[in-house]
């Protein structure tokens, strides 16, 4: 069974506004094709103030689309068009204290709905902009659409790259088989194969390894690629230091760029993927391939080496 | 009141008699039954009664015909490779469109590996097409897997007719009968079955162990290289607390064959009746002419499936449905939707299965509960108007689909 919270259950079994307004200005109907689910809604809107004075649901569908379509329209209701256009899908999975990852489309089919009923009042035709695949990632709920699509936008080859974007496999890693799968198919579209690496886990604390006689420094064009790696990096701060973290440079080594990363951002469980973001924002400006390593594992220099 | 519990094709209670059967296998029958003292000689002996005891209930004619393993779904996956490597230059496997996945996700991946799949369509009451099947069988087909009776459904395949078919062929076959056995009689040694798969956890011994049945002869090739264990079938060592009840169980339900065709089938009808006839806009799904003893599926229409588990849930009653969102895929029960049953009705199939630890009063008590369940959620529900499914439900309401 799934993990529901007291306030789907409550949601789920004891429903509020269920059924349609009677004398309803404005329907949505939309669907999830993800599992088949479907919602009308029904709303009453102030022609004067454009507020909301009443809606109603009517659902085909589990228990948490159930859950979501009442929370959905005590929600919206007293608000004005303009502010209830303004709920996303997870306002509607807060308000019910979370819902399981698999279960995010229905919130994303609560939203659809209001936004199909306010097309539907102004007249307006609602297209949907958006489509849903099966599940891939369960730990950052990332669909097979998404990691296709998002693979094909920016010309991804690997699994670690399809993390970087989307997040999905940045987790528990389970999904990886098939996010290599949508890989292995993607790139057979444009005639190429996907490359695996030999083992793709590593320890999460790289061994230390003696250090390699280091690449005579190349002094042409080295001092421009250090600056375009900190202006990239200073363009990021910002954003670590919203989470109360920060990253600085450290050294670069040929292909090798390792970075400190301080306060919030320091052991924090997304600190992989941290690296990972700057990694690709890197390649990107550079035009080359890089690594982004945490100073922690910065060659320790050997007596003699 | 206590629970009632109708989902016994998922897993079933372990019986209390094979409980106390294992007991002992934990303490002080702790040995290796590989060794040669004597801690470890008893519990060989006590191995080689499990042994005879599975296979008199599948009506295998020698007891090294009986390999046990951890689950149906190992034994699978053995029979299909154990083919495959057997005989590598034949790439085709049969199988059929509403197995279990431990079969059709197999499968699945096995094309990837380059091998074809055909996979046999079935009828809406989900009967297979021999005449589509005999036309496959072919020198390049490495093995056939036919479950023998549908969890979802319950619909029983002719596996025994389908088995010679394949046999005069020369093409192994393979039944998943993990729902069939110790529901109805099995006869092995009459049977041109080559292999077949069982569970413990559906015949009320624990969950963690199987069995592959080999027909002697039949050539092998190992999943778990390793000990000599179960004549170098399967390494590893014996799960022998579990081989012990699963003997039992199986010694169980041999002396209660009988009782689940006439008792148990006597409620799962009564069940399906009694629903059928207080619930509106409702079906039985599958060859309800041909399927388990213990199986009704019932597709009611306009309501979704996970939303009727809950309601009937919060009343203590456990069944379990082919709804998708019940499972977290993308579709509902592939089992339904291969049945032609439309996108309404097969999301709120649910099934219950039965078991000899049911009784009358609970029938009684779900058809009770059922129809109130039914109108709370139509009340709910776009497709349903006052008293009735809105006229044209499909284009009265037909909502955008993301």
């Amino acid at each position: 069974m799934w993990d529901y919270s007291e306030k789907v259950k409550e949601h789920f079994f004891d429903p509020k506004n269920a059924g349609a307004v009677a004398d309803a200005n404005a329907v949505g109907d939309v669907g999830s094709i993800n599992c088949g689910d479907a919602l009308r809604l029904t709303l009453k809107v102030n022609p004067e103030t454009e507020i909301i004075e009443d809606a109603g649901f009517q659902t085909f569908g589990c228990g948490s689309a159930i859950a979501s379509s009442s929370a959905l329209t005590e929600i919206i209701k007293g608000k004005t068009l303009d502010e209830a256009l303004l709920v996303t899908n997870q306002d509607i999975a807060d308000y019910l204290d979370g819902l399981p990852p698999e279960k995010m489309h229905c919130s994303v089919m609560g939203r659809e709905a209001l936004q199909a009923a306010v097309a539907d009042y102004r007249g307006e035709e609602w297209k949907d902009d958006h489509e849903e695949g099966a599940l891939i990632c369960k730990c950052f709920a990332i669909d097979e659409i998404m990691v296709e699509e998002t693979i094909r936008a920016n010309n991804l080859h690997t699994v670690e790259e399809v993390t970087n974007y989307t997040k999905a496999g940045g987790g528990c890693s389970s999904c990886h088989e098939a996010i290599e799968g949508v890989l292995t198919r993607v790139l057979a579209e444009k005639g190429e194969s996907f490359m695996a690496p030999a083992i793709g886990g590593a320890p999460v604390a790289a061994p230390v390894v003696a250090a390699k006689p280091k690449p005579a420094a190349k002094a042409s064009g080295n001092l421009k690629r250090i600056r375009i790696i900190e202006m990239v990096l200073e363009s990021i701060r910002p954003n670590l230091q919203a989470d109360n973290g920060d990253v600085e440079l450290v050294d670069v080594d040929g292909k090798n760029i390792y970075v400190h990363l301080t306060g919030a951002c320091n052991g924090c469980q997304m600190a992989a993927m941290t690296l990972g973001g700057i990694q690709q924002r890197l390649i990107e400006e550079l035009g080359e391939f890089v690594k982004v390593l945490p100073d922690t594992e910065m060659p320790v220099a050997m007596e003699g080496a | 009141m206590s629970d009632i519990y109708m989902d016994n094709n998922a897993t079933t209670m372990v019986d209390p008699a094979v409980v106390e059967e294992m007991m002992p296998f934990f303490s002080e029958q702790f040995g290796n039954p590989s060794s040669l003292h004597s801690f470890g000689n008893k519990v060989g002996m006590a191995l080689k009664k499990a042994r005879k005891q599975v296979q008199r209930l599948i009506g295998a004619e020698f007891d090294s015909e009986i390999i046990f393993t951890s689950c149906g779904s190992e034994s699978d996956s053995t029979a299909i490779l154990s083919a495959l490597r057997a005989q590598p230059e034949r790439r085709e496997i049969i199988t059929t469109v509403v197995e279990h996945p431990a079969v059709l996700n197999l499968c699945e991946y096995l094309e990837t590996e380059g091998y074809t799949v055909h996979y046999l369509k079935v009828d809406n009451k989900g009967r297979l097409d021999l005449d589509e099947y005999k036309k496959l069988l072919s020198d390049k087909v490495a093995v056939v897997s036919i479950m023998w009776a549908n969890n979802e459904s319950g619909t029983i395949f002719p596996v025994e007719e389908m088995a010679e078919l394949a046999h005069n062929k020369g093409i192994m076959f393979h039944t998943d009968a993990v729902q069939a056995v110790g529901k109805i009689p099995i006869d092995l040694e009459n049977s041109y079955i080559h292999m077949l798969s069982m569970s413990g956890h559906k015949l009320h011994a624990p969950k963690g162990v199987g069995v592959l049945y080999l027909k002697r002869g039949t050539r092998f090739r190992p999943l778990l290289r390793g000990g000599h264990q179960e004549r170098g079938r399967r390494a590893g060592t014996e799960n022998v607390a579990s081989i012990v009840g699963l003997g039992k169980a199986c010694e169980m339900a041999g002396s209660h064959i009988e009782f689940e065709n006439t008792h148990v089938k006597a409620m799962r009808d009564r069940l399906q009746e009694g629903i059928l006839a207080a619930v509106p806009n409702c079906f039985a799904t599958g060859d309800v002419e041909n399927r388990l003893p213990n199986t009704a599926s019932i597709a009611f229409e306009f309501i979704e499936g996970e939303a009727i588990l809950l309601l009937m849930n919060k009343v203590g009653i456990a069944a379990s449905s082919g709804s998708a969102c019940t499972s977290g895929s993308l579709e509902p029960s592939h089992v339904m939707m291969a049945m032609g049953i439309p996108y309404t009705a097969a999301h709120g199939t649910v099934r219950f299965s039965l078991s000899r630890y049911n009784t009358m009063e609970e029938v009684e008590r779900v058809i009770a509960e059922v129809p109130g369940i039914v109108a709370k959620l139509r009340k709910l529900s776009p497709y349903w108007g006052e008293n009735g499914p809105i006229e044209n439900p499909e284009s009265a309401f037909a909502p955008v689909y993301a």
